[in-house]
């Protein structure tokens, strides 16, 4: 029988949810609602006028064909930014699951780099990579591999990938390594003892066992991928060589803070809205569908 | 972020705290926001003190907030808010989106007139004011950091490749002879740039008396269009191509990267703002030249003069009239012969007034440091005509971007020079063409 706990005060369960509710509206719904408004809008630098344009902004960005092959490129980064990311990291949790001197060493270890914030993520990395001062660079140099992100568009995706995806291994073991210890031991050992090896095991046990927790990394890394990785790009690229690593967020903080055209800005960021509300949608119907609670 | 807000609050609180308890009578303060860092920061800071200790009715206070665009935007987010500072330094691209904010400015000339400040226009060298100044001859901010583009030579790299270490070309064919040379002798690197849109189309074209854009570069109107994909741009940018392609030429970013190469002996030739000799001088442990930026001989007229790069201080509107005359003391005060000999004389970038020049002259400064008057001498060489006053464009910033994009397919050899130009330009134009309705 379920227990139901009741309140005899109607206003009562709406004063308990006004805080919540205060703060979707204050920190979400305010904010979407401007940025909504300021789509349609054509205003100058200093907001001393704005002519409302109705939807030309938005024409102005379709009919861009940069702005489209900003898609691609952002759908490019972002999917392997989740691949590369979520794939270390689950290998680097099985891997740490497994150590049994010194756990607390390696587990420490590999969360440090959560810790980095992007910008300074991707000056560490240009640093190792950039071609005339990188220590890496100059060994590859040395080993005779032409490597070129100034200029080569392919190089520069790679190296920004890299970054972003470096910085959120941690974040995802994190999760990964919680995730297979709750996974009961016993089930494992019961397969050992049935003849079925480790990959076997993996595959057929542990894997679908964790299929919450790669759902969960899965939405996370997107929405990181979409939003928060312009610091890197912005300190590694500038979104070059030409538009190779521009991301349509970089393209909002560029349009917005370097060039205050605030119009195109907003309905840049209405549109990734959409965008991401719909990979999420997408995300949760089909996806998910798969995932074993 | 945190850290670089919490600087400057801090340093303008060690400051304002003693002088509150130290003066009975509070001084008038000046808000002086800025984007000079490091070396030049310092030197800054010491022009405020210096201005501060000299009287006690004024006193400036001076915040570092971030390199220039995120100085622009600090000024504007403040502006937006009611907390404008009194002085905003804003970079040379940003001109032309200042002075469509007419709410938002007060110009200089406008303030100098009414706090009854001494301020003759013509004390100050036209070729750098000339940028800030409207069609009409009205100075509207005050050029604090001027440069323009020069070319340095590692003596060493020529000797090293058989060649006169005292050569100056003073022409693109002559460069090319030298770096085909260079390159011969394994030079890895014979020559790299910084700022590739300003000193490759912009001061280009200025140079070589061509329009960078219609209606006299902006200057006439906002309704101007992007005019440098014209023969002399694409013939340039081609030749450019073709020395990355055969190695002469190599790219090494957007901004100032070029630089460490330089002074680190691996580009053996370099274009960059004349304010880089500082940074040579002090690091690079070989002898070298500073010389004319190149021009091509068979353009006639040329060279014309070259175009200034750097920034400028911009009184901002909604202060009293008695700050404002701080603000104008504070502006005669940087203008004065001294302080700007000094100024020049430390980091290179050019005197503003005719009579620093003279006293930088007088002081033997320019025969103790060779290559340090290059720079004036081809920005003042020749009066400016309307293609070599300056650029003028709204959404500038944005607009180089895309030449910097539109160069790499270039250098990357994805692209002719001339598809990439007209890229640029078509897609510069609708930025400008955006601009024009922002602000009418």
């Amino acid at each position: 029988m379920e227990k139901r706990v009741t309140f005899d005060n109607r206003l009562l369960p709406y004063l308990l949810l006004t805080p919540q509710l205060l703060v979707t509206i204050v920190f979400f719904f305010w904010p979407a609602a401007q940025a909504l408004y300021q789509s349609l809008l054509l205003p100058d630098p200093f907001g001393l006028g704005a002519r409302f344009v109705w939807f030309s902004n938005f024409e102005y960005l379709f009919g861009d064909s940069y702005y489209l092959q900003s898609f691609i490129t952002t759908a490019v980064f972002s999917f392997f930014v989740t691949l590369a990311s979520m794939s270390f990291a689950l290998l680097f949790a099985v891997l740490a699951d497994q150590v049994i001197k010194g756990e607390g060493a390696y587990k420490t270890l590999l969360i440090w780099p959560y810790a980095v914030a992007p910008a300074v993520a991707g000056v560490m990395w240009l640093f190792m990579f950039q071609p005339s001062i990188g220590v890496l660079a100059f060994y590859m140099k040395k080993a005779g591999i032409h490597w070129d992100p100034l200029l080569n568009g392919t190089h520069a995706m790679t190296l920004v990938v890299a970054a972003a995806a470096w910085k959120q291994i941690s974040y995802n073991f994190l999760f990964f390594l919680a995730g297979l210890q709750a996974i009961p031991k016993s089930l494992i050992e019961a397969a050992a003892i049935d003849g079925a090896g480790r990959w076997h095991r993996f595959r057929t046990i542990i894997f679908p066992l964790l299929s919450p927790t790669t759902f969960f990394l899965l939405v996370v890394n997107i929405v990181y991928a979409f939003f928060e990785t312009f610091g890197i790009i912005h300190t590694m690229t500038l979104g070059g060589p030409g538009q190779s690593t521009t991301i349509l967020v970089y393209k909002v903080y560029a349009d917005g803070f370097v060039g205050q055209d605030l119009g195109s800005s907003a309905a840049q960021s209405v549109i990734l809205m959409v965008v991401v509300g719909l990979l999420t949608v997408i995300q949760f119907r089909y996806i998910e569908r798969r995932v074993h609670y | 972020m945190k850290f670089r807000t919490m600087i400057p609050a801090a340093t303008a609180l060690a400051v304002v705290l003693p002088s509150m308890i130290g003066t009975a009578q509070a001084q008038t303060q000046i808000q002086f926001w800025h984007a000079m860092q490091g070396r030049l920061g310092e030197l800054l800071n010491a022009q405020v003190e210096k201005f501060n200790a000299s009287q006690d009715e004024y006193e400036v206070v001076a915040a570092y907030k971030g390199n220039y665009s995120e100085t622009l935007n600090a000024g504007i987010a403040a502006f937006r808010a009611g907390e404008q500072p009194h002085l905003l330094q804003v970079f040379e691209v940003g001109t032309a989106t200042m002075m469509a904010a007419k709410g938002a400015i007060k110009p200089v000339y406008e303030m100098m007139a009414e706090a009854k400040a001494e301020f003759d226009p013509s004390a100050y060298l036209a070729a750098v004011t000339g940028y800030y100044t409207t069609a009409d001859g009205e100075m509207l901010s005050l050029p604090y950091n001027s440069s323009t583009p020069v070319l340095y030579i590692n003596k060493d790299a020529l000797e090293a490749a058989g060649l006169d270490p005292e050569s100056k070309p003073a022409t693109w064919p002559e460069v090319e002879e030298i770096l085909v040379k260079l390159k011969e002798s394994g030079s890895e690197c014979p020559f790299t740039t910084a700022w590739q849109s300003w000193v490759h189309l912009e001061n280009l074209s200025a140079y070589h008396n061509t329009p960078f854009a219609t209606k006299a570069n902006g200057f006439g109107g906002t309704d101007t269009e992007l005019a440098f994909n014209g023969d002399l741009q694409v013939k340039h940018i081609s030749k450019l191509a073709e020395w990355a392609k055969d190695g002469l030429f190599s790219y090494s970013g957007r901004r100032n990267e070029g630089g460490a190469r330089f002074r680190s002996g691996e580009c053996a030739m370099f274009t960059e703002s004349s304010a880089g000799y500082a940074g040579v001088k002090a690091e690079a442990d070989f002898p070298f030249t500073v010389t004319n930026l190149p021009y091509w001989p068979d353009v006639e007229g040329a060279p014309q003069n070259t175009i200034i790069g750097g920034a400028s201080l911009w009184a901002m509107s909604g202060h009293e009239a008695e700050e404002y005359s701080g603000v104008a003391d504070f502006l005669n005060f940087l203008s004065s012969a001294e302080i700007q000999a000094q100024w020049h004389q430390d980091t290179g970038y050019l005197p503003i007034t005719t009579a620093a020049y003279e006293l930088t002259k007088e002081q033997g400064f320019y025969e103790e440091n060779p290559g340090t008057d290059v720079a004036i001498i081809q920005m003042t060489g020749k009066a400016p005509t309307e293609n070599s006053k300056g650029i003028r464009l709204g959404n500038f910033d944005q607009i180089r971007a895309i030449i910097d994009e539109e160069l790499e397919a270039v250098w990357q050899g994805d692209k002719e020079a001339k598809a990439a130009l007209d890229e640029a330009v078509s897609r510069g134009n609708e930025l400008l063409r955006r601009f024009e309705q922002s602000t009418r």
